[in-house]
């Protein structure tokens, strides 16, 4: 149930994001989400991209440093306290989230995050408990 | 396999008495002979009847690489001419070529020491020796020459270059030991592969390289494409040739310098102060046998670090560090000493491969800073920045404890520090604009 993501260091210089996103266009690679968490000389970009093969390709052969990590993507009500109660479920069992951020893409009335866990499993077996959706990756590309 | 069991393997307390004898022998004989030595003495006040211990050679003026070139090209020679039935001389890239004589005796010695390295590195007399080390003025082709010959190996005087032959020798001759530059032996890979010749087919059980710097990826590399075991060998012309030293099969940790033939030291290269045991300065060589140039206290510009724990393989002399680069990289940052070869072994701890790295120096309000850029590989990266700045300030640790200095650790982005000639520039000192 988990999904890939692709992360890319990337130094603090102007234009370095744009480079990024410049291969992927080439390569022809639609990205799902990305995000960026960064200190004062680095940064992590994260995406969610249609082809993760075509894309870690692209950007390698660019010279770029990629890792693939597991990540959980979950369907969230868009409603007040929609992810609070998200966050509870997991405070609850005790499950840290690393990081998390919003996918571009809504479905309904449901937006998108994605979330990496500690415990991506036990995640997935709470949340899916308590009745929310886990999106597998596949339905995630097609999105 | 040790060649000579009892020189080899003698104890300490015997070796150095031997080591004191000769040395005064030596000093002697140089203070008679060589005017630009007696000057040296004369001028520092000392006799060589002074030196009655070992740690009186200390207070001997280092003899450097210009002073060689200021002698060029006899006149450091401590014999007359007749008694000379070899002379080498280096390359003289960096300045005017520095040149070296052997006596007789000293060319017994020296195919001795080097009969005793191959047997280190596993050679018997039952070995076909492939000598790819260049012969003529350069000591690497004819040293290795007669010290295989002294061990009774076959050896094929095959000399660098004409790759392609020595592929075809290496293929139909069987050699089962090289002796080569580490790089001479990558480039004898490609070929071979070029030619679709497999190492895996051929018949080498060690290699002996030496004559330049070699990392420990590097040998990595070799023993993988070559199939082989990769040992290292220390030597200079100043001091003698291939032999001063040399890394044995069983522990394969620092190079076992030939002490009953030269007495080794570590100095500060700033201060000239011998240091102990253990740290890390330039290497310094007397030599206390050799006849036709004998040489006291030459300053290598080698950067290593001895260590006299005793060895597996039973020979009681000091192990040198595999030589990880020259005085003339050092940088002094608020008044320490730093080698860049320091940083990289830190780097190389922490990563397990070779790093590529950059030293960039500053002066911020009268204070020198240090900045580490290191290029962040697959290996090390996270997702997560709270990893990378662990990475970043376990680093920065190593090197404060390691060096005694602080320095700004900065992951960059692969193939983003310049590299000249496939070599990465790895130091940028702004103090100096
Ligand atoms: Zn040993």
């Amino acid at each position: 149930m988990q999904a890939e993501q692709i992360s890319i260091f990337i130094e603090n210089k102007a234009g370095r994001i744009s480079d990024v996103t410049g291969i992927l266009a080439d390569a022809g690679v639609n990205i799902r989400a990305l995000a960026v968490a960064d200190t004062s000389d680095f940064g992590v970009l994260r995406l969610i991209v249609d082809n993760n093969v075509k894309a870690e390709e692209a950007l390698k052969k660019a010279g770029f440093t990629v890792r693939k990590t597991k990540v959980v993507a979950v369907k969230v009500e868009d409603r007040p306290g929609g992810l609070h109660s998200i966050l509870t479920t997991l405070k609850q069992a005790g499950i840290n989230v690393e990081y998390m951020y919003a996918f571009i893409q809504q479905t309904g009335d449901k937006a998108i995050m994605i979330f990496r866990f500690d415990q991506p499993e036990e995640a997935i077996r709470v949340l899916t408990e308590k009745g929310v959706t886990v999106v597998d990756e596949r339905t995630l590309s097609t999105l | 396999m040790i060649f000579d069991i009892e020189y080899e393997t003698m104890p300490r307390e015997a070796l150095e008495a031997i080591q004191l004898k000769r040395l005064q022998a030596t000093l002697s004989r140089v203070y008679a002979t060589v005017p630009f030595y007696r000057k040296k003495l004369d001028d520092a006040g000392i006799l060589p009847g002074d030196v009655k211990t070992l740690k009186d050679l200390q207070r001997i003026p280092f003899t450097t690489k210009q002073d060689l070139r200021d002698n060029y090209p006899f006149g450091m020679f401590a014999t007359p001419m007749a008694n000379v039935v070899r002379i080498h001389a280096s390359s003289g890239t960096t300045g005017q070529p520095t040149v070296v004589g052997y006596t007789a005796r000293d060319i017994d010695t020296w195919a001795q020491l080097m009969a005793r390295a191959l047997s280190a590195a596993g050679a018997t007399r039952g070995d076909i020796i492939h000598n790819a080390y260049g012969y003529g003025l350069f000591t690497g082709g004819l040293g290795v020459h007669y010290g295989a010959e002294k061990l009774g190996a076959s050896v094929i005087p095959v000399s660098g270059g004409n790759t392609k032959r020595q592929v075809i020798i290496m293929r139909d001759f069987k050699p089962t030991i090289m002796t080569a530059t580490p790089s001479y032996a990558l480039h004898l890979a490609e070929a071979a592969e070029e030619m679709g010749v497999s190492f895996k087919d051929l018949h080498f059980k060690a290699g002996v390289f030496g004559a330049e710097p070699w990392s420990e990826d590097m040998r990595l590399e070799i023993e993988r494409k070559l199939d082989l075991n990769a040992l290292d060998i220390y030597g200079l012309s100043e001091v003698m040739g291939p032999g001063v030293s040399i890394e044995c099969t069983e522990a394969k940790k620092g190079l076992h310098i030939f002490e009953d033939h030269f007495i080794p030291e570590i100095i500060n290269p700033n201060t000239g102060e011998a240091l102990p045991y253990g740290e890390t300065g330039e290497l310094v060589f007397t030599t206390i046998t050799k006849e036709a140039f004998p040489i006291i206290r030459y300053r290598t510009r080698d950067i290593t670090t001895l260590n006299p724990e005793p060895c597996i393989c039973g020979r009681t002399h000091v192990r040198m560090k595999k030589v990880s680069g020259r005085t003339d990289d050092m940088l002094i940052i608020r008044g320490v000493n730093v080698f860049p070869s320091q940083i990289e072994s830190i780097l190389m701890q922490v990563e397990e491969v070779e790093p590529h790295y950059q030293l960039i120096v500053d002066r911020k309000d009268n204070l020198d800073t240090l900045t580490v850029r290191v290029e962040i590989g697959e290996k090390l990266f996270s997702d997560e920045v709270k990893k990378l700045q662990e990475l970043e300030n376990r680093i920065s640790k190593d090197i404060k404890e390691t060096l005694g200095v602080s320095a700004k650790v900065q992951l960059a982005e692969p193939k983003t520090i310049a590299r000249s000639e496939g070599k990465a520039t790895r130091v940028i000192d702004n103090r100096k604009k």
